[in-house]
């Protein structure tokens, strides 16, 4: 009876059920982080009511949002009303698919074979990450318009342009990393930064790509319609933006894409440039606790950023994109291309 | 399971053409070629080709769908149109009607002459196609020319779709 | 078992609805997007016919054929902006002033 059951295949589905979970509690705790910082950014506490430090505010959001009602205008495209917030999350959780999180674990002897810790692995892993982050856009572009208000449709209009063209230096922020490491496959690339150089610094890619890494983070801020370039949704501007006409769930659905989208920036730019699972002093099957600590780091950063830097108007916004980012994008691949030849 | 997921995904991809030019709605249209470029990147991952696949996402999917999409919004064309075209006459029809049938006559004979031929199924000729680094490889030694060529005719057609689009000048 | 014969097939139906679709719909947009559906098919051929070959023409002719239909919708979409801007309709048929 139990050799019906493939071991292997059991262990997917725990490892997928597992990775899900994690991407969801990681959304919440980003909450409860960007609540928290927030106030101690501008000198106050923050929520300390619900739990030891306010740790289990987010799950009375989430219990105060879901009796809310969900309202839909009524002149609004209900089909695509509904679906928007959808392919907004899923495109932020697919995503993550492809990111490996650790070495192969064998669960302490239970699986006969040991288990790679990462949902799947393509040779086309970075691509796929890039053309599912480019789904994301309609999520944001049928939420504007199926709401039939225009607050929502500039809102939708302006946040979609503008993750397009960040998409370009982000494309280039990529390619170079690609060049050098001279394979898609992301599990590649965090193998190919094991080592390190005179026993001291280590072989991540940051310190090859220095400009890529600030691309790219700059091009992930912008991706993901954070501060200082959240200008579509800023509060004091359009309302908020295109999920104005979204109530309870379907709110709370675009918040947790935001959220896990800022999940995945962070985690491939962990794998990209900061050496994924590798770290000293802890052996290798307990990788994934480096990569979480330099994917919490990163989403420090991230919340830092919003707290403490003013907003850029739409138009400095489209200029810096244009014509700052995708330059240097473009130089500095041109600069990688000629040190990978040079080098060897 | 190859066969079912063929079956599955050609059927999703003809009806999702179907949809296509049968909605109303241009808004819908475009859903269903998104939904069809889905299908369609499906099927490169069925023919081993991930690299076309991903590639088909990136650029039909992510990037020309949202520019139909935000043409669509701009001229507000979500209203219903005419489907039958009013000025064909029975004339014109018949002739239509003919063509179409000696069209698919055509495919359909030309079909019958190629026999069944099977996929290969070697592992080494399997690996080089999908290959990302071969493709690039052979894209940038044998076909360079036309990837430059390829090159100029976006920048041409960007700086085109700017120029006839973009606002109308002021008469002087 | 899938065979060659099956992709030639799909591909000859979807080429079929695109033609359909540009000869029967009234709406410029609609028949951009017909078109985007006729060149699909052709990429379904090539790379059904580059794995059935063994070679790797077949994805980069895709290649080209994606980039060429990325920016002749893009032109055409140009295109489409300028007559509405100036006759305020998407129908082909109201762009008949130079027809005998």
């Amino acid at each position: 009876m139990l050799s019906l059951i493939d071991p292997a295949l059991v262990a997917h589905l725990v490892l997928i059920f597992v990775v899900f979970n994690c991407l969801v509690l990681a959304s919440a705790f980003m909450v409860w982080m960007e609540r928290k910082v927030c106030a101690y950014i501008q000198d106050r506490e923050g929520p300390n009511r619900v739990g030891p430090e306010g740790l289990l505010q987010p799950f009375a959001d989430v219990i105060k949002l879901v009796f809310k009602e969900d309202l839909r205008p009524k002149a609004a495209d209900a089909f695509l009303f509904m679906i928007a917030p959808v392919i907004s999350t899923a495109t932020a959780f697919a995503a993550f698919s492809v990111v490996p999180f650790g070495t192969e674990t064998t669960l302490f002897g239970l699986l006969s074979e040991p288990v790679r810790l990462e949902v799947t692995d393509v040779n086309v892993a970075v691509l796929v990450i890039f053309a599912v982050t480019s789904m994301g856009i309609y999520g944001i572009v049928l939420a504007g318009w199926s709401s039939n208000s225009k607050y929502s449709l500039i809102g939708g209009l302006r946040s979609s342009a503008q993750m397009i063209s960040y998409e370009l230096s982000y494309g280039l922020a990529l390619a170079s990393v690609i060049m050098v490491a001279n394979s898609l496959s992301l599990r590649e690339i965090v193998v190919n930064q094991s080592g390190y150089w005179w026993y001291v610094i280590p072989k991540w890619y940051v310190f090859l790509q220095p400009l890529g890494f600030l691309i790219y983070m700059t091009a992930g801020v912008a991706e993901t319609n954070r501060a200082p370039f959240d200008f579509p949704e800023a509060e004091q501007e359009l309302v908020a933006g295109y999920h104005t006409e979204y109530s309870s769930m379907s709110f709370a659905l675009f918040f947790m894409a935001e959220y896990i989208n800022m999940v995945t920036v962070s985690a491939v730019a962990t794998s990209l440039f900061l050496g994924g699972w590798l770290g000293p002093l802890l052996p290798s099957w307990l990788g994934w606790i480096w990569f979480m600590i330099k994917v919490l780091l990163l989403l420090f950063f991230y919340v830092w950023m919003r707290w403490t830097l003013p907003r850029y108007r739409y138009d400095q916004l489209m200029e810096f994109g244009w014509k700052w980012l995708l330059p240097a994008a473009v130089l500095n691949l041109i600069a990688t291309a000629a040190m990978v030849i040079w080098l060897g | 399971m190859q066969v079912i997921a063929f079956y599955i995904l050609a059927g999703v991809a003809v009806l999702a053409s179907l949809g296509v030019i049968g909605q109303r709605n241009p808004m819908h249209s475009v859903m269903l070629l998104i939904v069809a470029f889905g299908a369609f990147a499906g099927l490169y991952i069925l023919l081993d080709a991930p690299f076309s696949a991903v590639t088909q996402i990136i650029i039909y999917a992510g990037a020309i769908m949202v520019l139909f999409l935000f043409v669509v919004m701009l001229l507000n064309a979500h209203t219903e149109d005419d489907m039958v075209p009013a000025t064909i006459g029975p004339r014109t029809l018949k002739m239509g009607v003919l063509l179409s049938i000696l069209l698919s006559g055509e495919m359909a004979w030309a079909l019958t002459q190629i026999g069944q031929s099977a996929f290969s199924t070697d592992p080494g000729a399997i690996s080089s196609i999908s290959s990302v680094g071969h493709i690039g490889s052979v894209l940038y030694s044998t076909h360079a020319f036309a990837f430059e060529v390829t090159s100029i005719l976006i920048l041409v057609s960007m700086v085109g779709a700017v120029v006839i689009a973009g606002r109308p000048r002021r008469e002087r | 078992m899938i065979l060659l014969n099956h992709y030639l097939v799909l591909s000859g139906i979807l080429f079929a609805i695109g033609t359909a679709g540009v000869f029967l719909r009234r709406n410029l947009i609609t028949i951009l997007l017909s078109i985007e559906i006729m060149l699909n098919a052709v990429n379904i051929t090539f790379v059904a016919a580059g794995r059935y070959h063994g070679s790797v023409d077949g994805q980069i002719i895709t290649f080209f054929v994606m980039t060429v239909a990325a920016a002749e919708a893009a032109v055409g979409l140009a295109f489409v902006i300028a007559l509405f801007r100036h006759r305020e309709s998407l129908s082909p048929d109201a762009f008949t002033s130079l027809k005998w």
